[in-house]
C-alpha cells in the first residue's frame, strides 16, 4: 500500500527531476513564489487598466464629487481623434522620436565603434560617458534650464565661443524653431550612451574569424564594414531604437523641466499634453480615453516592429 | 611577434581613443557644471561671461538646507559676530535663517521609498523568477510578456487610475502607497533580470543537492541564492535607481509628507529669485550616489539597461 | 524550510499593513495642534513663518509651513484638495479656486465663525473680500478670510529716468519729459526708448513682462493690457455669453498691444518669465521697468542694487477703454478634510486682529485690513504704499469659476501661441479661445 502512494505521488510531481516526497510539491512551491508577484501586478496594473478603461466611457471627474457620472460611449474617443491639437503633440512626439533615434544612433554607433578599438583606458572611459543616462532625468533636465539661459547659460556661451554668434542673441528653450531642437540636443546628452552599450555588446559578438576571413578574400574595410559589420549588428541596433522609441513615447520627466511644453505648443509631447488634461483640467474620463489610445498605439507600434525584429534575427 | 588582421593599428587606436576621450569630456562638462555651480556664490552663478575660476563658497550648501527671509531693519543692527558661522553666511547675504529647509525629509523620503520598494522588487522577483525558470508554470511565456508590458505604459496614463485607487485607500502621498507602487513597476525588471541569471546556473547543482536529500527550499536557498547573488545584488541597484529618478508618478501622488527628492529639486527657490547654487548644491548631493552605483554595476550595466535582452 | 516563505508573506502582510496604519493613523486632535499651513513659496511667506513664532507661542500649537512655488503652486494644491488629502490645515490659496473649493465642499464655510469672533468683511478692503473670500461672488458667503492683498503694478528705474542726458534724449525724441507714463502707449514708447540702449557701459532693455507658459504666467500680464483696451470676460448683461466680448475689437488690440510689447521691448530669453525671472532682470539691471505683483516693492526697496531710491512704483497706466490692473493675492481658508479644523480657526482669529495685520504690513506682508490700509501714515509709510493703494482701486480678476483650470489652461495656450510662438494673429488666438471656454461652460451645463 504506502509503496503505490509514494509512486502515485511521484508521479504526480509534474517535474522531471526526482523530487523528494518530503516537504510541498514543485507546484504548489511554484505557485507560492509566483502567486504574490501575479497579485501586485494584477492588483497595480491590471486592475487600474481596467478601471482606465471603464472610466473612458464615461465623463467622470475628479474634481467634481457631487456630479453624477453618467455614460457616454464612445464620445471621448471622437472628441479626441477630432481634435486638431491632439495632432500637433502627436507630431511633436513624432518630431522628438524621429530625431532622438537617428542622432543616438549615428553618435551611439560611432562611439562603440571607437572603442571596439581597444585602445588602452577604454573601460573607464566608457563608464565615464555613461554617466548621464543613469541620473535623474527631472534633476538634470531642470539643470539644463540653467545652462540654456541666453544670458548666463554654459551652452550658449560656448556655441557663442565657437560660432562667433551673441550668445544673448538666441534662446534654446524660448524660440519656436529653436526649442525641439533644445529637447533633442539634451535627449541625445543622456540616452546616447545607451546605445553605445548596446552597439559595442554587438560589435564585441562578432567573431574575428569572419574578419580573417573575409580579409583572405581580399576584401576591402570599407566592404567588411558593410558586408559584415552592419548586418551582424543591425539585430543590435533595432533592439536599442525599440528601447529608445518606447521610452521616448512615454517622455515626461525631461522635457516637463526643460520647456513645459512651450513655446507655444511647440513640445507639447503627448505626456504633457494627457497630464494637462488630466491632472490640471481634472476631466478624468476623456483623459482616460487618450491614455488607452496612447496603450493602443505603443502596444501596436511595438509588436509590429518586434516582429520585424524577429524576422531580422533569424536572418 | 604575432600580427592579427583584426587588432587595430596604434595609428587607428590613437584616434579612436582621442575622439571617445573628447566625447566623454564635453558629455561630463554639464555634470561638472552642476558641481561647480553648488560652490559659487548666487553673483558668481549668474554670472556673464560664465565663470569658470571662482571663489568657492558653502553658501548654496547652506541654503538648500535652510529657510530665510529678509532680515528686518532692527535685526540687521544687531551685531552678529558671536552667531553660527552659517546664520553669519546668510546675515552676510542680508537674510536671516528661520528654520531648517525640506530638502533633508525628501531626500530621506527618497532613501525610504527608494530602499524599501526595492526589497520587496526582490524578495518577490526572486522567488517568482526562480519559478519561471525551474517548474512548468502554466502560459510562463505570456505571464512574461505581460510582466514586461507594465513598463511599456507612459506612467502619466498609469497614474490616471492609481491616483482614484489611493485616494479611495487612503495611500495618496504615503510611504506605504510610493512603495507599493514602485515594487510593482520594479517587480518586471527583477523579474526578468533575475531569472536569466538563474537560467545561467546550471540546474545540475541543485539536483545534486536534492539528491543530497535538500528540500526544494534548501536547494534554492542554499544553492542557488549563493550563486545568483551577484546578479541579484546588480538587479536590486537597478531597481533603486529607478525608484530614485522616479518622477512622473512621484509629482502627481506625492505631496508634503511622502514627496521625493525629484519632484522637490527643481522646486528650490531662494529669496527673491531662484537660486542655482542651492539648486546645483541639492542635485549634487542627490547625484552623486548614482555614479558610485554606476561604477559598481559595470559588468552587469548593459543586462540592466535592457531587461536582459543583450548580454554581454 | 518554509522561514523563507514565512518572510515573503510577512514582508507582502507589512505592506499591506502600512497601507492600513496609514489611512488610520492620523485621527487625533488633541490640545496642542500641529498645524500645517500651505502657500506658495516666496517671500512672504517667510516672513509670514518668522510673525507665526508668536501665534505658537500664544496658542501652544505648533506650526508647520509647505511652500510650493508658484509654477507649481496650483498644480500642488489642487491636487492635494482632489486627493482628499490630509496635508494641509490653512491654505492660502490663490484667488481663482474659491469657487470649485466652496461648491466641492473642500474649504470650510467661514460665516458662522467669523460672526462668533466679531470678524467683519467690512474691516477688509471691498475688492479683496470679493476677490479672495465669497463664492458665489458679491454673495455673503464667505470661504477665506483675505489675507494678501496683491496686484500687478510697475517698477522702474527711477536713477535712470532722472538722468537729464537720458531725459534730453527722451524729449528730443517723443517731445514730452522722461516721466511715469501714463497710458500703455506712452509704456511702450519708454520701453522702445530703452531697449538696447547703453547704460554705465551695460547693454539694457525695456521692460520686463509675463511670458511665463507652464502655470498662469502669461494670463496674470497680458491682462492687464485686454482690460484696459476693452477686453470682458462675458456680456455685463448676460452671464457666460463670450463671443463679442473676450475677442472684441478692443480685446484683439489688446493682444496685438501685448505681442508688440513682448517684441519691442523685452530682454532676450524672457519667453517663459514670471515674478522671479523678472525680478532677477530687474535686479541685475538689465531692464529699466518691470512688470510684476506688488509683494516684490519691499525686496526691491531692500535691495542693494537697485532699492533705496533707484525704483520707482507706479499702477497699471490707463488703455482706450479704462484703467484697470489684475489682481493676485490670496484668502486663507481652512481645509474641510483636515483633523485640526479648531486649532485652524484659531490662527485665523489671530491673524484678523487688527495690530497683527499692522505688523503683517510691517515685515512685508500686504495686509487687506481697512485699520491699516486707510491709517493716515500709511501712504507715506513707504515708497509703494500709494501705488499699492492706487492700483488695489483698480483691479479685475480672472475666473473664479470651479471649471477655473480648464478656463485657464487654453487661455494660457493660445496667448503664448500668439505672443511668443508668433503662431497666427490676435483675432485668431481670441476666437479660439472663445471657443473652449464656450465647451468648457457647455460642458459645465451653465451654457
Amino acid at each position: 500500500m504506502s509503496n503505490s502512494v509514494i509512486d502515485r505521488a511521484a508521479r504526480a510531481t509534474p517535474n522531471a527531476m526526482a523530487t523528494k516526497v518530503r516537504g510541498l510539491s514543485d507546484r504548489a512551491i511554484a505557485w507560492i513564489f509566483v502567486a504574490p508577484t501575479i497579485f501586485i501586478l494584477l492588483a497595480i496594473n491590471i486592475f487600474p487598466l481596467i478601471w482606465t478603461i471603464y472610466l473612458s466611457f464615461t465623463n467622470f471627474r475628479v474634481n467634481r464629487p457631487n456630479n453624477a457620472v453618467e455614460w457616454v460611449g464612445l464620445r471621448n474617443y471622437e472628441r479626441i481623434l477630432g481634435d486638431a491639437d491632439i495632432w500637433i503633440t502627436m507630431q511633436a512626439t513624432a518630431h522628438f522620436l524621429i530625431w532622438t533615434i537617428i542622432c543616438q544612433v549615428l553618435i551611439g554607433f560611432t562611439l562603440a565603434y571607437l572603442i571596439n578599438k581597444k585602445f588602452r583606458g577604454n573601460d573607464l572611459w566608457t563608464t565615464i560617458i555613461v554617466f548621464p543616462m543613469m541620473l535623474s532625468p527631472a534633476v538634470v533636465g531642470n539643470f539644463w534650464t540653467f545652462l540654456y539661459q541666453p544670458q548666463i547659460g554654459l551652452f550658449n556661451y560656448v556655441i557663442g565661443f565657437l560660432t562667433g554668434a551673441d550668445p544673448s542673441s538666441f534662446s534654446m528653450i524660448g524660440e519656436v524653431s529653436l526649442a525641439p531642437w533644445a529637447i533633442v540636443i539634451v535627449d541625445t546628452w543622456m540616452w546616447t550612451p545607451f546605445v553605445m552599450l548596446i552597439c559595442l555588446a554587438g560589435l564585441r559578438s562578432i567573431p574575428d574569424s569572419i574578419y580573417e576571413a573575409a580579409e583572405c578574400d581580399r576584401a576591402s574595410k570599407w566592404r567588411q564594414f558593410w558586408t559584415i559589420t552592419i548586418p551582424m549588428i543591425l539585430p543590435f541596433l533595432m533592439l536599442a531604437v525599440l528601447f529608445r522609441g518606447i521610452e521616448n513615447f512615454k517622455m515626461f520627466d525631461l522635457v516637463v523641466q526643460l520647456t513645459g511644453g512651450g513655446p507655444g505648443n511647440t513640445t507639447t509631447l503627448t505626456s504633457i499634453d494627457l497630464k494637462r488634461e488630466a491632472f490640471e483640467k481634472w476631466r478624468t474620463g476623456y483623459s482616460s480615453a487618450y491614455a488607452v489610445i496612447l496603450f493602443v498605439t505603443v502596444f501596436g507600434l511595438a509588436s509590429i516592429y518586434v516582429k520585424a525584429l524577429n524576422k531580422v534575427k533569424q536572418r | 611577434m604575432s600580427f592579427s588582421v583584426t587588432e587595430p593599428s596604434v595609428r587607428q587606436k590613437w584616434i579612436a581613443g582621442s575622439l571617445v576621450i573628447f566625447y566623454a569630456l564635453i558629455t561630463m562638462l554639464p555634470l561638472l557644471w552642476i558641481v561647480a555651480t553648488g560652490f559659487k556664490s548666487s553673483t558668481d552663478s549668474i554670472a556673464y561671461p560664465p565663470k569658470i575660476l571662482f571663489q568657492p563658497t558653502v553658501e548654496g550648501y547652506v541654503n538648500v538646507f535652510t529657510t530665510q527671509t529678509r532680515l528686518s531693519a532692527e535685526l540687521a543692527e544687531q551685531p552678529h559676530d558671536d552667531l553660527p558661522w552659517y546664520e553669519q553666511l546668510a546675515r552676510n547675504k542680508g537674510n536671516t535663517i528661520v528654520g531648517a529647509s525640506r530638502y533633508s525629509e525628501r531626500f530621506l523620503n527618497s532613501v525610504i521609498i527608494g530602499f524599501g520598494s526595492t526589497f520587496f522588487a526582490i524578495v518577490l522577483g526572486t522567488a517568482a523568477a526562480y519559478a519561471f525558470s525551474r517548474f512548468k508554470v502554466p502560459l510562463k511565456d505570456d505571464l512574461l510578456f505581460f510582466i514586461l508590458s507594465t513598463r511599456m505604459m507612459p506612467p502619466i496614463a498609469v497614474a490616471i487610475p492609481i491616483f482614484l485607487m489611493f485616494r479611495n485607500l487612503g495611500l495618496n502621498d504615503t510611504h506605504a502607497g510610493m512603495i507599493l507602487l514602485y515594487t510593482a513597476i520594479n517587480l518586471s525588471l527583477a523579474v526578468w533580470l533575475i531569472n536569466g541569471f538563474i537560467d545561467e546556473i546550471p540546474i545540475e547543482y541543485e539536483e545534486a543537492a536534492l539528491i543530497d536529500g535538500y528540500t526544494r527550499f534548501q536547494a534554492f536557498y542554499k544553492v542557488v541564492l549563493p550563486q545568483a547573488a551577484t546578479g541579484i545584488a546588480s538587479t536590486a541597484i537597478f531597481c533603486l535607481i529607478f525608484a530614485w529618478n522616479e518622477y512622473a508618478l512621484a509629482v502627481l501622488l506625492t505631496s508634503g509628507t511622502a514627496q521625493t527628492a525629484p519632484p522637490f529639486i527643481p522646486t528650490i527657490i531662494g529669496v527673491g529669485g531662484q537660486d542655482w547654487p542651492a539648486v546645483a548644491a541639492g542635485a549634487t548631493i542627490f547625484l552623486v550616489p548614482v555614479m558610485v552605483f554606476t561604477i559598481l554595476l559595470r559588468k552587469h550595466l548593459l543586462r540592466g539597461i535592457t531587461f536582459g535582452a543583450v548580454r554581454k | 524550510m518554509k522561514t523563507k516563505l514565512m518572510n515573503s508573506a510577512a514582508a507582502i502582510g507589512l505592506l499591506f499593513a502600512g497601507a492600513v496604519v496609514a489611512t488610520t493613523a492620523s485621527t487625533s486632535s488633541a490640545q496642542a495642534a500641529d498645524l500645517t499651513l500651505c502657500w506658495a513659496a516666496w517671500d512672504p511667506a517667510n516672513a509670514l513663518v518668522e510673525m507665526s513664532k508668536e501665534f505658537e507661542a500664544q496658542s501652544g500649537h505648533n506650526m508647520s509651513f509647505e511652500f510650493v512655488p508658484w509654477p507649481n503652486f496650483a498644480d500642488r494644491m489642487l491636487n492635494e484638495l482632489n486627493s482628499g488629502g490630509k496635508l494641509c490645515d490653512l491654505l492660502i490659496g490663490d484667488s481663482q479656486w474659491i469657487g470649485g473649493a466652496a461648491e466641492n465642499g473642500q474649504y470650510v464655510k467661514l460665516n458662522e465663525f467669523f460672526d462668533s469672533e466679531g470678524i467683519k468683511m467690512e474691516d477688509f478692503l471691498p475688492a479683496t473680500v470679493t476677490g479672495y473670500a465669497e463664492w458665489p461672488k458679491n454673495t455673503p458667503n464667505y470661504y477665506a478670510l483675505p489675507a494678501y492683498a496683491d496686484v500687478v503694478g510697475w517698477t522702474y528705474r527711477k536713477d535712470w529716468f532722472s538722468r537729464p542726458d537720458i531725459q534730453a534724449e527722451f524729449k528730443e525724441k517723443y517731445g514730452r519729459d522722461l516721466d511715469v507714463p501714463a497710458t500703455l502707449e506712452e509704456l511702450k514708447e519708454i520701453g522702445e526708448f530703452f531697449q538696447g540702449r547703453e547704460i554705465d557701459g551695460k547693454k539694457v532693455y525695456g521692460a520686463a513682462i509675463y511670458t511665463e507658459r507652464g502655470s498662469e504666467g502669461i494670463t496674470m500680464g497680458v491682462t492687464n493690457a485686454l482690460y484696459n483696451y476693452g477686453f470682458q470676460y462675458e456680456n455685463p448683461d448676460k452671464p457666460y455669453e463670450l463671443d463679442g466680448f473676450v475677442n472684441s475689437q478692443g480685446a484683439v488690440e489688446g493682444l496685438e498691444y501685448y505681442k508688440a510689447m513682448y517684441d519691442c521691448c523685452t530682454p532676450p530669453g524672457a519667453s517663459d518669465a514670471y515674478m522671479s525671472q523678472n525680478i532677477d532682470a530687474y535686479k541685475s539691471g538689465q531692464v529699466a521697468m518691470q512688470m510684476n505683483f506688488a509683494f516684490i516693492w519691499p525686496g526691491v526697496e531692500a535691495d542693494p542694487n537697485v532699492g533705496g531710491g533707484k525704483s520707482g512704483y507706479f499702477a497699471n497706466p490707463a488703455g482706450p477703454a479704462g484703467q484697470f490692473a489684475q489682481l493676485g493675492g490670496q484668502g486663507i481658508s481652512v481645509v474641510a478634510n483636515s483633523d485640526n479644523k479648531d486649532a485652524a480657526l484659531e490662527y485665523i482669529k489671530w491673524f484678523a486682529q487688527p495690530d497683527v495685520q499692522q505688523k503683517w504690513w510691517d515685515v512685508g506682508g500686504a495686509s487687506a485690513m481697512r485699520a491699516v490700509v486707510e491709517a493716515p501714515g500709511f501712504a507715506s509709510s513707504q515708497p509703494y504704499a500709494q501705488t499699492f493703494l492706487d492700483s488695489m482701486a483698480i483691479v479685475k480678476d480672472f475666473w473664479a469659476e470651479p471649471s477655473y483650470a480648464s478656463l485657464l489652461l487654453p487661455m494660457q495656450e493660445r496667448i503664448h501661441n500668439y505672443v511668443v510662438a508668433g503662431g497666427g494673429t490676435a483675432k485668431e488666438a481670441l476666437d479660439g479661445l472663445v471657443k473652449e471656454w464656450d465647451e468648457v461652460f457647455e460642458d459645465e451645463g451653465k451654457k
